[in-house]
């Protein structure tokens, strides 16, 4: 089986209760599929939901209603409601989230931030290490930041190990929230290519792309996340 | 994945009086699971991890923990002799304040060493050895071995207590507030311990505090108290991100983002 990732009918809304109960409906049953090999880029103006399909698709948010299948490694999962231990175990080995922002823990060095995933994903300390190594070279951080917190790096750099931290492992499902927003060309030409040979590989990708000429270079198709909040 | 839960509890109650400080809670542990119950003081966390580690006898309910030998026993139904075994060897617990979990009158070593001695070793320069081991695990200097932990500062004696629990190699272990008394830098270091120790010896744990950011950092999984009840619990960036409960978007909302 081929990696896949299907939203059917997903559903979510937010009520805030602290906020006199208001009510945020952001998706209203959005399907869409994303086969491996592709990369589909989720279009919609600002708030219509992108991020919201991304963080669901991760387990990071939960939909009111609807299935999200992740298919990798021979085996389909809802992750709507897959236990906790089973979500981290995708993400681990599955799912790879290029986040809008980097969240890492304060102090360790950008080099180990990448390292780790490779060794949750099941490589040797050694080998994590080296892979890390590499995929900081091609995304070009120099290596006199290697070992400092990326929590001082530049918002660029902060990008860049964020890609790295999920390009590291051959994840078969990428999710990816603006990747390349505070990037420089000759950057954004990096990361580009880099989501071009996912593909190749067989990878599912699902992204945000804001910059037109990203989305052109790296999308097959494109799905609109139309506009739905308001307060009811 | 692993087989089935470490731990089991199910419809734990227990009241002080006709004070209710917990009802009808459940709550699973996996192996290497780390599991933060998070709620305000008060709400019923340390009376719910004291039941569970079978400390504190519970009105109602079940602790079904499943040993080293495959069998589920529960806490509450076995033999006083058989509770201070586990206790003793698979469990541990580590006390917001280390004068609670550490024997002030004896040396830093000797307090590592008594857990190996409880749980049979006799060798006693193995022993030493191996306290010694556990005080550089912990990051104390090796020379202070001699020293009383009194000596130590708030952060070491909170990093002696859990070289102390961990030594026996427990699966299990209990933490209330193990960051709770000390300065920031020093949780800070704290954190970064129990994080890499938790991840490289595969512990399962369950880790009470009241700071989200402690949960956020260490924990798999949150169950959010309030009141004594478990008002939401799922994977832990589920829970702060997403709350769906007014309490849980309450302490969520009610802190300074990291
Ligand atoms: N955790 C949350 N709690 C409450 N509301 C939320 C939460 N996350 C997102 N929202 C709301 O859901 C809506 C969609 O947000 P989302 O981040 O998915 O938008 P987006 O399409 O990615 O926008 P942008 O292009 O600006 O990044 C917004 O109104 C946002 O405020
Ligand atoms: N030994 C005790 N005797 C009487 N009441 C107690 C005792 N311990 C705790 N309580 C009460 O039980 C409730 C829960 O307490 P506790 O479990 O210590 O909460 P937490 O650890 O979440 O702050 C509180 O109302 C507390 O005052
Ligand atoms: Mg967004
Ligand atoms: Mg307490």
């Amino acid at each position: 089986m081929t990696a896949s990732l299907r939203l059917v009918d997903v559903s979510k809304t937010f009520v805030l209760h602290n906020q006199d109960g208001a009510v945020l409906r952001v998706l209203d049953r959005l399907s869409l599929e994303v086969e491996g090999g592709e990369c589909v880029a989720l279009v919609g103006p600002s708030g219509a939901g992108k991020s919201t399909v991304l963080r669901i698709a991760c387990g990071n948010y939960a939909p009111d209603w609807g299935r999200v299948l992740v298919a990798a490694g021979g085996r389909a999962t809802d992750i709507a409601c897959a236990p906790p231990r089973a979500v981290l175990a995708l993400r681990r080995q599955a799912i790879g989230h290029v986040s809008q922002f980097l969240r890492v823990i304060p102090r360790v060095p950008a080099i180990e931030v990448v390292a780790e995933a490779a060794r949750l994903a099941g490589s040797s300390p050694d080998d994590a290490h080296a892979r890390a190594g590499e995929m900081l070279d091609i995304l070009r951080i120099p290596r006199r930041l290697w070992s400092l917190s990326p929590t001082t790096f530049s918002g660029g750099e902060q990008q860049r190990v964020n890609i790295a931290r999920t390009m590291v492992v051959p994840f078969p499902i990428l999710l990816l929230d603006e990747p390349t927003a505070s990037l420089d060309a000759e950057n954004r030409a990096v990361v580009v290519d880099l989501i071009r040979d996912a593909c190749r590989r067989g990878a599912a990708v699902l992204g945000i792309f804001h910059d037109a000429d990203v989305r052109a270079a790296v999308a097959t198709r494109e799905v609109a996340c139309a506009t739905l909040s308001r307060a009811a | 994945m692993t087989e089935a839960p470490l731990l089991r509890v199910r419809g734990l109650s227990h009241a002080y009086g006709s004070r209710i400080a917990c009802s009808a809670v459940d709550v699973e542990v996996w192996p290497g699971e780390v599991l933060a119950i998070v709620g305000e003081s008060g709400s019923g966390k340390s009376t719910l991890l004291n039941c569970i580690s079978g400390r504190m006898r519970p009105g109602a309910g079940e602790v079904l923990y499943r040993a080293k030998d495959g069998r589920e026993v529960d806490l509450w139904q076995a033999s006083d002799a058989q509770r201070r075994l586990l206790a003793r060897t698979e469990l541990g617990m580590v006390h917001q304040n280390p004068r609670d979990g550490l024997r002030l009158g004896v040396s830093a070593g000797g307090n590592v060493g008594e857990r190996l001695m409880a749980v049979g070793a006799r060798n006693y320069g193995a022993i030493r050895a191996t306290a010694a081991e556990w005080l550089a695990r912990v990051e104390i200097d090796v020379g202070r071995i001699d020293d009383l932990p009194r000596t130590f500062s708030g952060g070491m004696q909170q990093r002696l207590q859990i070289a102390r629990v961990l030594v026996s190699r427990p699966r299990l272990v209990f933490l209330d507030e193990p960051t709770g008394g000390l300065d920031v830098s020093v949780q800070a270091r704290l954190l970064d311990l129990l994080r890499s120790l938790s991840r490289d010896l595969g512990l399962a744990s369950i880790i009470v505090t009241h700071d989200l950011a402690v949960a956020r950092l260490l924990a798999h999984r949150i169950c959010v108290m309030r009141g004594g009840e478990v008002v939401e619990d799922g994977l832990t960036d589920r829970v702060l991100d997403d709350p769906r409960h007014p309490y849980t978007q309450l302490l969520v909302s009610s802190v300074l983002p990291p």
